[in-house]
């Protein structure tokens, strides 16, 4: 079936089996490798991107239900001035991450999160990112790098 | 002021946060546009005869380009028989061979659900796996031996060959004369059981063979030992093969070199004349990379009433997996490291390690260290509340004292510096254990649901246990005032890439932007050993700062040729990376220059660094847990902790394995555990089902810094990778512990799930709540 799903703000058409995961559609055939596998069982978190802006693990999403949709990726999140986005570069400036398959991931969760509630506390932000396996820094940088993007986030809002 | 010591945030991360990492699946090198893919048939049985096997459905499925059984190895030849007396000692982390060889896919016979039978290749993924349904294997079942208590019968064999499952037996016979003298004595058999490191990146090959040379890339911690590896296994001279690490998306101890499945995809490769790839799926990794810890260990300690403990014996059984890939050396490792941080005169240790049909048992971030750690402080805390004394008193009367230092301990490792009564004090000071102590006992004295439960682990690892095996550097520096290095050592996310280039930064005032360091690439850097045993920084670090040295005294003396200078007149400001004749800023030369002036390969040092000897990190952990005694729920609330592993170049960093390894840790004490049932099917083969550890289920840490510098090498650094791992679990494990010991409880096997904490709570009441309940106990 042809499947049109507009990624990092690019037109992606394609001709693809019905059963194409939607993480498979981003790697394989939009080629943007950073969104990871990392399971089978919609447990670990390292495939998460933002579906029409809200966070899904796109193993669990067939490209064709994103059919139309608006994807983000981690490629996609920086604004295109060569800065990163507050999130990343709190990740960068907190050591949020070592090995880095989860990083994409995790990033885009974060964002997620952040995005519905823009103040959390550190036990809001280990709760929701419950769903994000991350077997190298024991999260204690992750939070501190989510806590740390909460105001530059705000700041960004409200400029 | 040098840049050593001080926080540097990572030059890796940038692109790890904006494009990703470029993992084995992710890459898209011309030379790999046409690989496909393989999907392995793994076996569904624990134990059988293989005696029959189809592979015409799947031949004919669609996309399929080939279908390799073992009938295919026809262009392997079979090692050489062992020469008498090269048998691989206990002592090695080589597979035994022998009677207890492995194949590389099952001939007439599996011995764990997980282990390759055959392999499909396809041009897609999708298609290799409706592909591999469709082989059909038919198996006779065998009895499943689990568990050591089934491992130690000699009804049902592994091996045919054999006339037990014990491959490796070693170590003091039991004599209980140890323990004359002692006014108490505990004894106790505990489990360390079975983990699965899972990498959030499992496994992972390709492999291209063109022109009589193997091109082949993995998710190794070694590309150097995995080149070997591979000659030795497809026959090949290792001057034909170039391995290549791209990312590595984490190894904790499993990915050291390649295993057979990796092997395969480099065989495949050559069989078919294909680029190939491989990347196996979570529910594939849990049951085929190897799994971790898996000992049984019975612990008996006896000493005085006043706290001095006299005599230790620690007796391991070695669940080693379906084939001992690590000979006897994790047992061989806990045995070594049986005392810990403790002077204990009378020590007795012995092992064993069983064949059982389950995932082969290999290196897992502490291999064999944990292990040690978690029997010695078990054993401590019985002993204190045996005594009835506080357990950090019991340590610390039994702490080797600052001056003892080097020590040899019984079981002859030679620890190198440390002061370990210290590093406990600090690390109950940070967490304010006596104010703990008075909050646990309102509690107790309220009789609260919500427990506190404070625990305790005092530890000494060993780091670099191979350094004779050493590292190698080479640092070239360039006519554009750039520099390069091309260690042999190996990252997955330590940090390397910022570590090496702050080392040649501090020695050479090369800022780190201007460095470039490359690792992996077995062409580039043929010589090098890789990551394991928390040695990268001890050996492949000093080894960066000791080709730093070298190259400034080739630069002194270009410098000198060029400003008609003696050499001992000139002088490196490090600050700004200039040369200049001492006290004379008018002869100032860029690095460019004196590089420039050196001409082509003219600034460029290769070190071998083989270190003085192994180093022991130390410290203590605190954790305090708040117990449900209602439900059995655990949280843990607060763990403080102290590791020292000597000087540290960069405090991100080493904070950044601190937490790894405490998180890691911690999942043992809590929730972690590879499950077989009695005929050898994995129940916790997918992340749906093995309980990884979350945010949600732990808190922020407390590191308290620590620095004793170590004499074995010039940095005064040791290895922090494992600490974590190593101090985390048993401080956890006894905290859990310790929040119940007021109602009878003297111990709970890990993980202490909240049925387990529960079940012994009920059972130190004499088990009075199942008992009404009409239940077993």
């Amino acid at each position: 079936m042809k499947v049109t799903i507009k990624v990092n703000g690019n037109q992606v058409a394609a001709e693809v089996a019905d059963r194409t995961l939607l993480v498979h559609f981003l790697r394989e055939v939009a080629n943007l490798t950073a969104t990871n596998v990392g399971c089978d069982s919609t447990s670990c978190g390292a495939c998460t991107v933002l579906l029409d802006g809200k966070s899904v693990k796109s193993c669990t999403v067939l490209a064709a239900q994103a059919d139309g949709s608006e994807v983000t990726t981690v490629e996609g999140l920086a604004d295109g001035s060569g800065e990163m986005h507050p999130v990343q570069a709190a990740f960068h400036a907190e050591h949020g991450l070592q090995c880095g398959f989860c990083t994409p991931g995790m990033v885009m969760a974060s964002v997620s999160l952040l995005a519905e509630n823009p103040s959390p506390t550190e036990e809001e932000v280990r709760t929701a990112l419950e769903g994000n396996l991350c077997r190298c820094t024991g999260y204690h940088n992750i939070v501190r790098a989510v806590l740390a993007a909460a105001p530059a986030l705000r700041e960004g809002r409200s400029a | 002021m040098s840049i050593l010591g001080t926080r540097v945030v990572r030059t890796e991360d940038p692109r790890l946060l904006t494009a990703g990492g470029t993992y084995v699946d992710d890459l898209r090198l011309p030379e790999l546009t046409d690989a496909a893919r393989v999907t392995f048939v793994r076996s569904p049985m624990a134990h059988a005869k293989i005696t029959g096997m189809d592979t015409d459905a799947a031949r004919q499925a669609p996309g399929v380009l080939a279908v390799l059984t073992v009938q295919d190895m026809d262009d392997l030849v079979p090692p050489p028989p062992p020469e008498p007396g090269s048998e691989v000692s206990e002592g090695a982390p080589m597979p035994l061979g022998g009677v207890w060889s492995e194949p590389l896919l099952a001939v007439d016979r599996v011995r764990y659900v997980g282990e390759a039978v055959a392999m499909v290749i396809t041009s897609d993924s999708y298609e290799g796996e409706d592909a591999a349904e469709l082989v059909s294997v038919d198996y006779e079942p065998l009895p499943a031996v689990i568990g050591v208590a089934g491992a130690l019968q000699t009804e049902t064999l592994l091996f045919d060959a054999t006339d037990s499952n014990v491959p490796v037996n070693s170590g003091d016979d039991a004599d209980d004369a140890i323990f004359e003298g002692c006014d108490a004595v505990v004894e106790r058999t505990i489990v360390n059981q079975r983990l699965a490191p899972m990498p959030l990146e499992g496994r992972a090959a390709a492999a291209r063979f063109a022109d009589g040379k193997l091109t082949y890339w993995a998710s190794t911690q070694n590309a150097q030992i995995s080149r070997f590896i591979l000659a030795g296994a497809l026959g090949m001279d290792p001057a034909t093969i170039r391995v290549i690490t791209p990312d590595v998306g984490g190894g904790f101890g499993a990915k050291v070199g390649i295993d057979r499945d990796a092997i395969l995809i480099a065989w495949a490769a050559r069989k078919t004349g294909r680029a190939l790839r491989w990347v196996e799926t979570r529910s594939e990794n849990l049951v085929g990379m190897t799994h971790g810890r898996a000992q049984e260990q019975t612990i008996k300690i006896g000493g005085t009433s006043d706290g001095r403990v006299l005599a230790y014996r620690l007796d391991v059984v070695q669940d080693t997996g379906a084939y001992p890939r690590m000979s006897g050396f994790l047992p061989f490792l806990t045995k070594l490291m049986a005392v810990g941080p403790y002077d204990i005169a009378r020590v007795q240790t012995h092992s064993r390690v069983v064949v059982t049909n389950t995932t082969p048992i290999s290196a897992y971030r502490g291999a064999g260290r944990p292990e040690a750690t978690a029997a010695i402080e078990r054993a401590m805390d019985l002993f204190a509340t045996e005594i009835g004394m506080d357990p950090a008193e019991v340590r610390r009367k039994n702490l080797i004292p600052p001056d003892k230092f080097p020590y040899t301990t019984p079981t002859g490792a030679t620890y190198d510096t440390g002061d370990y009564v210290t590093a406990l004090d600090k690390a109950l000071q940070a967490a304010g254990y006596a104010e703990l102590r008075a909050e646990q006992q309102r509690r107790r004295e309220r009789g609260d649901v919500l427990q506190l439960g404070i625990g305790l682990a005092s530890y000494v690892e060993i780091t670099a246990a191979d350094a004779a095996a050493g590292e190698t550097a080479r640092l070239a520096v360039h006519g554009d005032g750039t520099a390069t290095v091309y260690t042999g050592s190996s990252a997955h996310g330590q940090g390397h890439h910022t570590a090496w280039a702050m080392l040649v930064e501090s020695e050479l005032g090369i800022p780190m932007a201007s460095v470039t360091v490359i690792h992996g690439d077995t062409d580039l850097i043929p010589e090098g050993i890789g990551t394991y045993g928390s040695r990268s920084l001890q050996l492949g670090g000093v080894a960066v700062h000791k080709a730093a040295l070298e190259v400034k005294e080739q630069a002194r003396h270009v410098a000198a040729d060029m400003l008609e200078a003696a050499e001992a007149d000139l002088e490196l400001d490090a600050a700004s990376g200039t040369w200049q004749v001492r006290g004379d800023p008018g002869t100032s030369r860029s690095w460019a220059d004196v590089a420039t002036h050196a001409g082509a390969d003219g600034l460029m040092a290769y070190v071998q660094f083989a270190g003085g000897g192994a180093t022991f990190p130390f410290g203590s952990h605190v954790a305090v847990v708040e117990i449900d005694t209602e439900t059995g729920k655990v949280r843990l609330t607060r763990h403080v902790t102290v590791d020292d592993a000597g000087t540290v170049v960069n405090p991100v960093l080493a904070e950044g394995q601190r937490h790894g390894g405490i998180a890691q840790g911690v999942a043992q004490a809590l929730l972690e555990e590879m499950i077989y049932d009695a005929d050898g099917n994995p129940l916790t083969g997918t992340l749906a089902d093995y309980a990884a550890i979350t945010a949600a289920e732990l808190p922020s840490f407390e590191l308290v810094q620590s620095e004793t510098p170590t004499d074995i090498n010039p940095l005064g650094v040791k290895g922090i990778g494992e600490a974590g791992t190593i101090g985390a679990t048993p401080a956890v494990q006894n905290a859990v512990v310790d929040a119940v010991s007021h109602l009878g409880v003297r111990h709970i096997d890990m993980p202490t799930t909240p049925s387990r904490v529960w079940g012994a709570i009920d059972d130190a009441s004499g088990g009075r709540v199942r008992a009404e309940n009409g239940e077993a106990r």
